[in-house]
């Protein structure tokens, strides 16, 4: 509690800096971030008029001032017997509020991205290492591989490991909206999904397994620079 | 689901795991469950785990996780398991945090067993690439305006933050010539002036020049209009001739240092050169990896539709009208292209009576539009010729009335003929550069903030400052400062109004697209220079070129003061001898490479079928039998275009081959 257990320490944060892409700085700037959303409530957010909550996320370029702060607003969240730093790093925050970070809300895919990222049993809680696994493969120098793993999770609709029809038409149906009217008629569909089995199926059974999407990934020009979160 | 998959999976098993439970990591459960005491009898089952991962599909399908380090396996195909397991960086493993520290643990104990020498090499590989890290965050924070960009693109997508890359990049451009120029010209003139070195300027009279031809009559002073000022700031005439802003102020034919004697007429060609050989070098340095997806978009398995929907959100979008507006295009580029598709096939299946009817029809209505441009390139000359001989004032508004008159009557209507009947295909950026050039095309929309319209202005500015820079040396200072303030004026625009333009461009094309139409322009600028600078005889009256009869003059009398085994050596590489020689050798290994990509590309269209034909054909259990490694070794799937140049094993076009498999079942459990 108190001091101690206020700032995240040099050893977990160069540990964390080795085990993902992310920079000191980002990582800080996570810990900040998760905490936010519970700190300004919605008429404050109203207010200040942009999606982006309050004046905290511009003084992002700040260091350790903005970790101390930060830190502890994470523990003031969590109950007493959490606020020890081991025990905030594991504390587990529920979709819905994760669900509300600016980053993620006007995102077609964004309880996929919470799914696939969750490790408790239950999986619809993110614990902060999540988070950091989250953003570390989301971000700027991730490998275009992770990238492209991740995403196959991501758009495996049915956690079967294959992408099937199903998982392509709901994912057709993720980008183009998600109201009722903005769908494609099922002839239409049908069409979209024939063509891209047939430039992606390569052994011709039907579904696209994840070396064939890695593949075609690692051809498409505009993958590494749309599958980025910037936070 | 397939046959396979419903094969793998056990029954009574759901069909997907969280992926930390321990019995569920497919690393070999051993390894993690147990303490470190049985570490000895993890080694022989990371030998087969990574055995496993070299010929079959490591992806457990209950667990979920992919273990396998997710770039080659050429690294595990070599020498000893430990060596290679640690040469992976971590943070390469697919696996989430907590799992990566165990590995890690793993490998760290796995360490104590190897050689003081060994461990020294990876403990200094490691040390190095942090120090590589630390150094690229460190140049990434002297970009500039990198905060503005990257929190455009968290809120707007990579397509407007492409745009603003693109005006950076502008900046940069005109902001390095401008200093070329003043390193070169404008400093060592401003030195000698202000008499801040002991230099002297050397001047030297022309012989055989009539007197007349010296006298250049500036503006005459007296009383005059008090708005003649303002006219001649704005449009560089009257008192602005005499400053430095223009070539004629240097009408200086050396400075004398204490050394040696600074010839400034070489420098300010020499300037030129260096500036337009820079932007060519930068510009298609840029555009080098749009140039290769490009290629790759022009072979045959051209993936467009999985480009879109794969890539096709941008994860970077935060605001919600930016989302909706990401959404209705994307539902409207994929009815687009379907709906073309579905052209297409009709058009393959017309007669050749209607494609002879229709190509006719598109040949005259082709010759109408050139006739017209035709016209107008004419009645261009003929106001231009005009002006010329009568040098007045009025003349140059004719001249300009005449040019602009024809531009605006054209526009809508070549378009209007065009489209009608060509159907154009969505996004033919190619008319808009034209657009430039000729000055009769014009897109069909025109709003918002990044419309091309607005495009076609800088690339204009743009040539021209290349173009000006020769004649008016301060020309790229104003260029620079024109770009921050547009920079800065589009960003705010954008963040106040919340309004980007309805069409949404990809970052990928419209990149490329912004290259190529700026070495268009770029390449338009040299021509008149050249012509400029080697045929029309340089002005006697100022400027630094007036001892000499053509610009270009400067470079043969600087060549003849050199000494002499450096100058017929000069003079042999500029010879016809040598270069027609030269020019064929560069043919010949040109068409090497076009015969290599063509081989490639067949051996890549031969083992596609193979592949289809082996799996349809064996049974699941033969299927890794018959496909072996040999096989897989030659297939030259590439990451990129440039790829397909090498023979040699492309670790990626392995893994797709070994993993186009059917899921056998599992080992791992």
């Amino acid at each position: 509690m108190g001091g101690s257990g206020s700032r995240l320490s040099k050893e977990l944060l160069a540990e964390y800096q080795d085990l993902t892409f992310l920079t000191k700085q980002e990582i800080l700037l996570s810990m900040y971030v998760v905490s936010a959303p519970h700190l300004v409530d919605n008429e404050q957010q109203a207010r200040s008029g942009n999606e982006h909550t309050g004046t905290p996320i511009a003084e992002r370029a700040n260091g350790s001032p903005l970790s101390a702060r930060a830190h502890r607003r994470f523990c003031e969240l969590l109950p007493q017997e959490q606020q020890s730093v081991e025990a905030s790093l594991r504390a587990q925050v529920s979709f819905e509020r994760i669900l509300s970070l600016p980053e993620l809300k006007a995102n077609p895919f964004k309880e996929r991205i919470c799914r696939v990222f969750s490790t408790s049993p239950t999986r619809d809680r993110l614990s902060f290492e999540d988070f950091l696994d989250l953003l570390s493969v989301f971000s700027d120098t991730a490998t275009p591989d992770i990238k492209s793993h991740y995403a196959f999770r991501i758009f495996d609709f049915d956690d079967d490991g294959t992408l099937n029809r199903e998982d392509l038409s709901q994912l057709v149906n993720c980008l183009t909206g998600e109201s009722e009217d903005t769908r494609l008629s099922a002839s239409e569909m049908k069409q979209l999904i024939d063509n891209i089995l047939e430039e992606s199926d390569i052994d011709r059974d039907g579904t696209i397994n994840l070396s064939e999407f890695q593949h075609v990934i690692s051809r498409s020009p505009d993958f590494a620079s749309s599958f980025k979160i910037v936070l | 689901m397939s046959e396979s998959s419903a094969s793998a999976l056990p029954p009574g098993r759901p069909s997907r795991q969280p992926a930390v439970h321990p019995e569920n990591l497919s690393l070999d459960s051993s390894c993690f469950s147990s303490p470190p005491v049985n570490f000895l009898q993890e080694l022989p089952s990371y030998r087969s785990i990574a055995r496993r991962r070299t010929t079959i599909l490591s992806r457990d399908k209950q667990s979920g996780t992919l273990l396998k380090p997710t770039n080659s396996y050429s690294s595990q195909l070599k020498d000893g398991i430990a060596a290679n397991l640690s040469s992976q960086s971590i943070r390469e493993y697919a696996l989430n945090i907590s799992e990566k520290r165990r590995l890690r643990d793993i490998q760290e104990t796995q360490m104590k067993y190897l050689s003081e020498w060994d461990q020294w090499k990876r403990y200094s590989s490691k040390s190095w690439k942090r120090f590589l890290e630390k150094a690229r965050e460190m140049t990434t924070h002297l970009e500039l305006w990198r905060e503005d960009i990257r929190s455009i693109e968290g809120k707007f997508g990579t397509g407007i933050q492409s745009y603003f890359s693109f005006l950076r990049f502008l900046v940069l451009l005109n902001l390095i010539i401008f200093l070329i120029i003043f390193m070169l010209v404008l400093l060592p003139v401003l030195l000698t002036k202000y008499k801040i070195t002991n230099s002297s300027f050397v001047l030297i009279p022309f012989k055989d020049t009539d007197i007349q031809c010296t006298v250049y009559p500036v503006s005459s002073s007296g009383l005059i209009y008090f708005y003649s000022y303002i006219i001649d700031l704005l449009s560089g005439t009257g008192f602005l001739e005499e400053t430095s802003l223009f070539y004629g102020h240097y009408s200086i034919d050396g400075m004398k240092f204490q050394n040696f004697t600074y010839d400034l007429p070489l420098a300010y060609l020499l300037s030129t050169i260096a500036y337009l050989a820079l932007s060519l070098l930068w510009i298609v340095k840029r555009s080098v990896e749009g140039f290769k997806i490009n290629l790759i978009r022009s072979e045959e398995h051209f993936q467009s539709y999985c480009n879109k929907i794969f890539a096709g959100w941008d994860f970077c979008i935060t605001n919600r009208s930016m989302a909706d507006l990401k959404h209705s295009s994307l539902r409207y580029e994929l009815r687009a292209d379907l709906e073309e598709e579905r052209i297409r096939q009709k058009i393959a299946e017309r007669t050749s009576e209607e494609t002879i009817r229709i190509y006719s029809l598109r040949l005259f209505l082709n010759c109408i539009v050139l006739a017209v441009l035709g016209a107008c390139f004419y009645a261009i000359y003929v106001a231009t010729v005009f002006s010329q001989e009568h040098m007045k004032k009025l003349s140059d508004l004719f001249q300009k009335i005449v040019i602009t008159g024809w531009a605006w009557w054209l526009t809508p209507v070549i378009p209007a003929l065009w489209e009608a009947e060509v159907g154009g295909s969505p996004g033919h950026e190619i008319r808009i550069s034209l657009a430039n050039t000729l000055g009769a095309y014009s897109p069909s929309y025109s709003g918002g903030l990044f419309c091309s319209r607005l495009l076609v202005t800088y690339f204009y500015g743009q040539t021209i400052c290349w173009i000006g820079a020769f004649f008016s040396p301060l020309l790229p200072a104003i260029a620079t400062l024109k770009f921050i303030i547009i920079f800065y004026v589009k960003e705010w625009s954008l963040l106040y109004t919340c309004r980007p333009s309805p069409r949404q461009f990809r970052a990928s094309n419209s990149n490329f697209f912004f290259l190529l139409v700026l070495l268009i322009g770029l390449c338009l600028a040299i021509i008149p220079l050249t012509i400029s600078m080697s045929s029309i005889p340089s002005s006697k009256a100022c400027g630094p070129f007036t001892n000499f009869n053509t610009t270009w003059e400067v470079i043969p009398k600087t060549v003849n003061t050199f000494p002499s085994s450096l100058q017929s050596f000069i003079y042999g590489v500029t010879s016809e001898a040598f270069a027609v020689p030269f020019f064929m050798i560069i043919c010949l290994i040109m068409f090497y490479f076009i015969a290599l990509a063509g081989a490639h590309k067949r051996v890549v269209v031969q083992l596609r079928e193979q592949l289809s034909l082996v799996r349809k054909h064996s049974p699941r259990g033969s299927w890794r039998r018959t496909f072996t490694q040999g096989t897989a070794r030659k297939v030259v799937f590439s990451l990129e275009g440039v790829k397909l140049l090498q023979p040699s094993l492309a670790t990626t076009s392995s893994k797709l081959c070994l993993q186009a498999q059917p899921h056998p079942a599992s080992f791992i459990h």
